[in-house]
């Protein structure tokens, strides 16, 4: 699919709307969170551990502070309110102050009048540490000594469904499939590192201009660390160069308040790549075991996991991660006894927490490695396979939760497999190795296979999760607040369509900044949540406004202030049942891969997908949804790995931690976008999220080609070239 | 030690400043022209992009008090007093714009592009921005945005 550009003849819901934002971002005017700017402005710095595991024994932060030019140096002992900050449990330090737990730890803040100064001043505080052996193992975390008052388990949960003691007749026919599978840790990489601004309020309080995902979790987080009111704490969001999860956790937002507060100036930071990779959470490292047993016509009869998941140094969304894995690691399929076992661990490493696709990415390897496992051992295709079992409206998960709602898991893989398959490539610029002209076109060996994966939308069990919005209509004017944090996704431009769509096109629209000031939380960008729960939010306001209009046309102004609540979930009991989703999104992909098993390089030549969106609001943001979410998952099973030594990252660059590059990926092609016929209660329109599921099977569908391709077992992500080239397996 | 900068067509005098300063950081923080970003520091990304004499640069690599006496051109100086180019008109046509922080770079990179190749194929498209790193798109809608602008070239030539 090369164009598409819906339609613009009209302004609301379903055409191709522009983004409000777009004309700033092509000629470089819109302001990022790293652009801003102001009179007397100091500039941050941050000292860090240089240690996965120490005791500090001292901070002497005397040579920075009389360093000329440095305004403050803060520590533990500067933070007057808690100590701590975290997204589910405050179990991370502002600084550190007695001990370090990972590479990258904040142990102080530096503001100065120069961006230099303030890091020269940072490097120059004496830290004496007694260093200790990390914990780097995950299993070993498990049994050792805590590593911090919380324990060292961040979670451990088990899903039992069916029978859980139910086993295969193997007289019967019956097969059973054994795996293990790895997935290493992924960056974010949002290509805008992490920035801000703030500034001191006449009132005794802090404002702040940010790039994040959650703009009333940092304000809490913030003010409970500055002992302020809430109200005193003003954040206002500022351009955000891409979040991808990286945003959801506080990184510099306190730092940064405190020296504003400290200084009485405004204090500006911006961390460098390398500061980037240590100062947000990262996918989590996991190692999965998984046993499916089927009958002899392919029929699932159990599947059985334990999921081991790196939480690293502190909780961040690690439980929550854990619960999506645990509940997704059946894959999208029939499945009628279960028995999972998640757990989420502390260790010495850098903290993991939330990435597009939260935990259904890991699985998601697992239980499609699985599925083409045992399509081998059943001597069966592995698309028959997938569809003998797709779930479907009405089947049970494995939490034994009601599948209500659209499932065209079978539609979604008949799609991708329908699709016609790409001829040789043209040319060796498009052989394996790319213009490096390494490769002979005999030698390749080309692969293919297919994935399906899904998840939750919204946030889950029983969690109390809402969206606000306002409306005010005045003079053919629709001025709309909302504290969505717009990230790159383009919910701007869905505001205008969904206002449009209800008041009509003639009026204008108006979105204000995302603040706390003005309007109530919008809940996170995050859990592809905010199409359906700010959207409907919007789109609650501009119904109550137009109810107030058909009643009384002859009014000046009308206003609407709406909180938007999705259906109510259950916690998960002790057997992990109950109803713990909102509901869910389905994709499917098919990968050809081209391999070089001599060089062990690969190229990527074709990708096509499948999803599920429940209604169509934009179609030219939705495809650069499945398009940007497909090249993260790919990139997972190509080359993307945060390399950890000692508990140190070797690779924190662009130049060593590599993402794809516009060569690296082929044009992604859509063999179908299935919507819901019946719209689920409290979607707008029945519009889902759509950012994270093609996120979820893309990578499984890579690694699965490249098997194909190799015949090896390669049971890890990312492949590396020596995986296949040095592989002890690989016939010549 | 001052300097003297010529970045789109305006001279500036850079004032005793560090001159170890880059130009990216120069453009940034010293000649209020944010529209080049800094992504990498280590000209991997693509986000800094400028032209010096019409060759395209990262500007995080190069010197500012080196650039004296050469031709600076910015994403600032892309659009005309007439309006958008045809390369940032067709980014937000092809919907080639997500979080954006890629864009003012690519905007340089393929003005710069279809100067060279007035009609890319697509695997040249894709080698020749391969230095212009995008986490959002995926990179389809920016080569559709490529393709169009060269079309159109092609369609008023």
């Amino acid at each position: 699919m090369s164009t598409v550009t819906g339609r613009r003849d009209r302004r609301g819901v379903g055409t191709g709307a522009a983004r409000p934002d777009g004309i700033p971002k092509v000629t470089g005017e819109f302001a990022y969170s790293s652009d801003l700017w102001e009179a007397g402005m100091l500039w941050g710095a941050t000292l860090r551990s240089p240690h996965p595991s120490a005791r500090i024994i001292s901070i002497d932060t005397t040579a920075a502070v009389a360093m000329p030019g440095v305004r403050a140096v803060l520590t533990a002992d500067d933070v007057p309110g808690r100590p701590t900050y975290g997204l589910e449990v405050p179990d991370q330090p502002v600084f550190a102050s007695d001990v370090v737990r990972y590479v990258g730890e904040p142990i102080a803040a530096v503001a100065a009048d120069h961006y230099d100064i303030a890091r020269r001043a940072a490097a120059a505080i004496v830290v004496t540490y007694d260093v200790l052996d990390p914990l780097l193992d995950p299993e070993a975390s498990l049994t050792a000594e805590p590593l911090h008052p919380d324990g060292n388990v961040f979670r451990h949960m088990v899903i039992r469904h069916g029978d859980p003691d139910a086993v295969g007749d193997p007289a019967a026919g019956d097969i059973v499939v054994e795996g293990t599978y790895e997935v290493g840790m992924q960056d974010q990489a949002p290509l805008g590192t992490e920035s801000g601004l703030a500034k001191p309020t006449a009132d005794g309080g802090v404002e702040l201009r940010i790039g994040t995902q959650w703009l009333h979790v940092d304000r809490d987080q913030i003010a409970a660390s500055l002992d302020l009111d809430p109200d005193l704490v003003q954040v206002e969001l500022a351009g955000v160069g891409g979040a991808f999860g990286a945003r959801e956790d506080v990184s510099l937002q306190i730092h940064l308040c405190l020296l504003a507060k400290r200084t009485g100036r405004p204090v500006k930071m911006i961390y460098g790549r390398e500061e980037s990779f240590l100062g947000h959470v990262h996918r989590h490292p996991a190692r999965m075991w998984f046993r499916h047993t089927a009958k002899a016509d392919g029929t699932l009869v159990k599947v059985e996991a334990k999921l081991l998941f790196d939480g690293g140094a502190y909780c961040s969304s690690s439980p929550a991660v854990l619960a999506n894995a645990t509940c997704f690691a059946g894959g999208p399929y029939k499945i009628p006894n279960a028995v999972v076992e998640g757990s989420a661990v502390r260790t010495n490493n850098p903290p993991c927490g939330a990435m597009r696709g939260f935990g259904s990415v890991q699985v998601c390897f697992g239980h499609e490695g699985q599925m083409d496992k045992l399509a081998a051992a059943l001597g069966m295709d592995p698309v028959e396979l997938r569809l003998k079992n797709a779930l479907a409206p009405g089947d049970r998960l494995i939490t034994g939760q009601r599948l209500d709602g659209a499932a065209p898991v079978a539609a979604l893989i008949e799609a991708v497999a329908a699709s016609p398959l790409p001829g040789e490539v043209d040319g060796p610029m498009g052989l394996p190795g790319g213009p490096g002209r390494t490769t002979q076109a005999g030698d390749v060996r080309r692969g293919v296979a297919l994935a399906v994966g899904f998840k939750n939308l919204m946030f889950s069990e029983g969690y109390d999760d809402s969206a606000a919005a306002k409306i005010r209509l005045f003079d053919g004017v629709a001025t709309v607040s909302t504290a969505c944090a717009e990230v790159g996704q383009g919910f701007v431009t869905l505001v205008h369509q969904i206002v449009h769509e209800v008041l009509g096109d003639d009026i204008e629209v108006v979105l204000n900044t995302a603040s706390t000031t003005d309007v109530g939380s919008a809940g996170s960008t995050s859990a592809s949540r905010q199409t359906w729960m700010s959207g409907g939010a919007v789109k609650l306001a501009a119904d109550d406004i137009k109810a107030q209009v058909d009643l009384d046309p002859d009014r000046a102004e009308y206003l609407a202030d709406v909180v938007h609540q999705h259906t109510p979930t259950t916690p998960l009991d002790e057997n992990g049942q109950g109803e713990p989703h909102v509901s869910f999104t389905f994709a499917c992909h098919r990968a050809v891969v081209d391999v070089d098993p001599e060089l062990g390089v690969l190229r990527l030549v074709d990708l096509v997908t499948s999803q599920e969106v429940g209604k169509i609001l934009n179609p030219v943001q939705l495809l650069g949804q499945l398009e940007g979410g497909a090249a993260q998952g790919a990139g997972l099973a190509l080359m993307e790995e945060i390399v950890l030594e000692g508990g140190h990252i070797k690779n924190p660059s662009f130049t060593d931690y590599l993402i794809p590059t516009s060569f690296d990926l082929p044009e992604l092609r859509v063999a179908a976008i299935i919507e819901e016929p019946e719209p689920h209660l409290g979607a707008p329109f029945g519009a889902k999220g759509v950012g994270e599921a093609p996120t979820i099977s893309s990578g499984a569908a890579v690694i699965a080609a490249i098997r194909a391709a190799t015949g090896l077992e390669l049971p890890r992500v990312p492949v590396r070239p020596s995986d296949i080239a040095l592989s002890p397996d690989r016939t010549p | 030690m001052n300097y003297k900068l010529s970045v789109n067509g305006t001279d500036h005098t850079v004032e005793s400043t560090w001159e170890g300063e880059s130009l990216l950081y120069v453009l940034r923080e010293r000649l209020g022209l944010p529209g080049a970003k800094g992504a990498c520091e280590q000209g991997e990304c693509g986000s800094c992009s400028v032209l010096l004499d019409g060759d395209l640069v990262c500007s995080c690599l190069v010197l500012a008090a080196a650039a004296e006496g050469r031709d600076v051109r910015t994403v600032e100086a892309v659009a005309g007093p007439e309006g958008l180019s045809d390369v940032q008109q067709a980014f937000l046509d092809a919907g080639a714009v997500q979080c954006g922080f890629c864009t003012p770079g690519l905007i340089v990179a393929v003005h710069d592009l279809l100067e060279r190749h007035p009609q890319p194929d697509d695997l040249t498209m894709r080698e020749e921005l391969a230095g212009n790193l995008c986490r959002c798109t995926g990179y389809g809608r920016i080569m559709e945005a490529v393709r169009m602008a060269a079309d159109r070239r092609a369609a008023s030539a």
